[in-house]
């Protein structure tokens, strides 16, 4: 009996807790973006971010791309060309891309890249004192520190998901068109027939834009919230990338059912 | 925001009392701080000395009581006009708290460039200035993970010093330097303080050092001030606390074992009591 109210007090608390975190991390998203003006302003600081979130995941980004691509390139030929529609390879690999694969997975590996680049970051100030020491020389840290990090990763992320697209056609051409010869008239003209530039491309970038304020926001805030020790940081970090591989897949869920529901 | 200036106190906290939640920190307490002095603040490990600068510099707000700076009612104040409070306190943090991503040079900038539009020259010489200051100006391309412990304590104290502040707070200074490093910061503390025209606190345990620079000590033990007076009324007091600091004694007013039960009890029961 004891047991089970224990159970069921333990259970009460995680709810609580996570209501609390909820609420706190909305509050404190609202007050990133109060001081986000301030922040933008500057615009050196959050340049500075895109080139640490974003240049630096460019290698990364590129070659899953292509290698994401080859892979779409084989698995698509050896379906298609059952029905005989081995043509249709250049569509097969573009809408594949563009829709999903693109935003979902370059989201994923730039939550792993930089989101936990940036909680590492965060944390590791929050630890050493830096952010109280900013604090207190009349510095805020949600302007200096939180929002250059926070608008570095959501203006990256589209541009990295259309590069891993690019890379991905690219990679999906290099495997069908050169290597097994598909008609490279077919592969890029019933592509370009097919594929849609709103409800596509515009669709798919407005998922990585989503996707890239998803894991920004969890990257900071996991930063900024951690417990203030070295395994706090480490949680901290681990939080980051399994909280923003479940968001980014729930997202892409909801997105998709909004997004695409019969349409072409 | 009364203007305290009838005597002369840039800080005074009133009958100040503070809380983590149910565990009380400070209950009830007077302090001041008075223009161009040293001021140490002393007291074991946990009897809420760090707390004490957290609330003179505005990052916690007392539960009850006022906190008074330069005149100022910390508890009414904005965050504008919080930060701009700020802007004329200084304080170095126990490890220094220098950002790791800058260069000594660009730490000690930082708070000049972020709070004035001066041209960069004229930053640059202010930089080595403050540098030349506490002995470092060689030590400017220098990063932070490249410097001993005492040095970026010293880096930090230029920064802290960067917009010639009223009023330096120091969290244990002393911590954890060897002793010609000791000696230098302490040195240093009283130089600033006097070269600025400024007011300093300093937390620390480090009582022979204390008495040599500081004009006034104040002792805290469980969330009261103690005992008071300058560093002379001190060493001839007969406070059974303040012996048993300055004597360094394991026990004495200050138990050396955390409140528990009877030993017995904890050992038959074969579980923390």
């Amino acid at each position: 009996m004891t047991a089970l109210l224990d159970l069921v007090r333990r259970i009460g608390a995680g709810v609580v807790e996570a209501v609390w975190r909820i609420g706190f991390a909305t509050r404190f998203f609202g007050l990133l973006l109060a001081y986000s003006g301030q922040s933008l302003a500057r615009l050196h600081l959050t340049i500075r971010e895109i080139y640490f979130s974003g240049v630096l995941s460019l290698l990364i980004i590129v070659v899953s791309g292509l290698f994401v691509g080859m892979v779409l390139g084989l698995q698509g030929y050896e379906t298609l060309q059952r029905y005989g529609s081995s043509e249709a390879l250049g569509v097969l690999v573009a809408l594949s891309l563009t829709r999903e694969l693109g935003p979902v997975v370059a989201a994923l590996l730039f939550a792993s890249r930089a989101g936990s680049a940036v909680t590492a970051e965060i944390g590791l100030m929050k630890t050493t004192e830096q952010l109280k020491a900013m604090d207190m020389m009349a510095v805020n840290p949600l302007a200096r520190v939180v929002a250059p990090r926070f608008w570095g990763g959501v203006i990256s992320m589209p541009l990295l998901a259309a590069l891993f697209s690019a890379m991905g056609v690219f990679g999906g051409w290099l495997i069908g068109v050169v290597f097994i010869g598909v008609d490279e008239g077919a592969f890029w003209s019933q592509m370009q027939a097919a594929v849609d530039f709103r409800f596509d491309v515009l669709n798919g970038v407005i998922k990585s834009f989503v996707f890239g304020v998803a894991v920004a926001l969890i990257a900071v805030f996991e930063g900024y919230d951690c417990t203030p020790t070295a395994e706090g940081v480490s949680r901290a970090i681990t939080r980051t990338v399994v909280s923003s591989a479940l968001a980014i897949l729930a997202l892409d869920f909801v997105l998709t059912s909004f997004m695409f529901r019969g349409q072409s | 925001m009364t203007p305290l200036d009838s005597d002369d106190a840039l800080v005074r906290l009133q009958d100040v009392r503070f809380a983590y939640g149910e565990r009380e920190i400070l209950r009830g307490l007077d302090f001041s701080v008075r223009r161009g002095q040293v001021v140490a603040v002393m007291g074991g490990s946990g009897c809420g000395k760090t707390t004490l600068l957290q609330l003179i510099g505005g990052q916690l707000r007392a539960s009850a009581g006022t906190v008074l700076v330069a005149g100022h009612d910390l508890a009414r104040l904005s965050t504008g006009q919080l930060y701009a409070l700020r802007r004329r306190m200084g304080m170095l943090f126990q490890f220094g708290a220098l950002f790791t991503d800058m260069s000594v040079f660009d730490n000690v900038a930082f708070p000049l460039r972020e709070h004035t539009d001066l041209p960069s020259e004229l930053i640059h010489d202010l930089v080595m200035m403050k540098l030349n200051a506490v002995g470092l100006r060689g030590a400017a391309k220098l990063k932070p993970a490249e410097l001993s412990g005492g040095m970026a304590r010293r880096v930090a104290l230029a920064r802290a010093i960067a917009l010639d502040p009223m009023l330096i707070m120091y969290d244990e200074p002393f911590a954890g330097l060897d002793p010609i490093s000791l000696g230098v910061i302490g040195q240093l503390i009283r130089r600033l303080n006097d070269a600025l025209g400024a007011s300093t606190v300093m937390v620390t345990h480090d009582i022979v050092e204390s008495l040599q620079i500081v004009d006034y000590i104040y002792f805290i033990s469980e969330g009261r001030i103690v005992a008071q007076g300058t560093p002379d009324e001190i060493r001839a007091s007969a406070d059974p606390f303040v012996h048993q600091f300055i004597h360094a004694e394991a026990d004495g007013p200050v138990p050396f074992h955390y409140p528990a039960g009877p030993l017995a009890e904890s050992l038959i029961g074969g579980r923390p009591a």
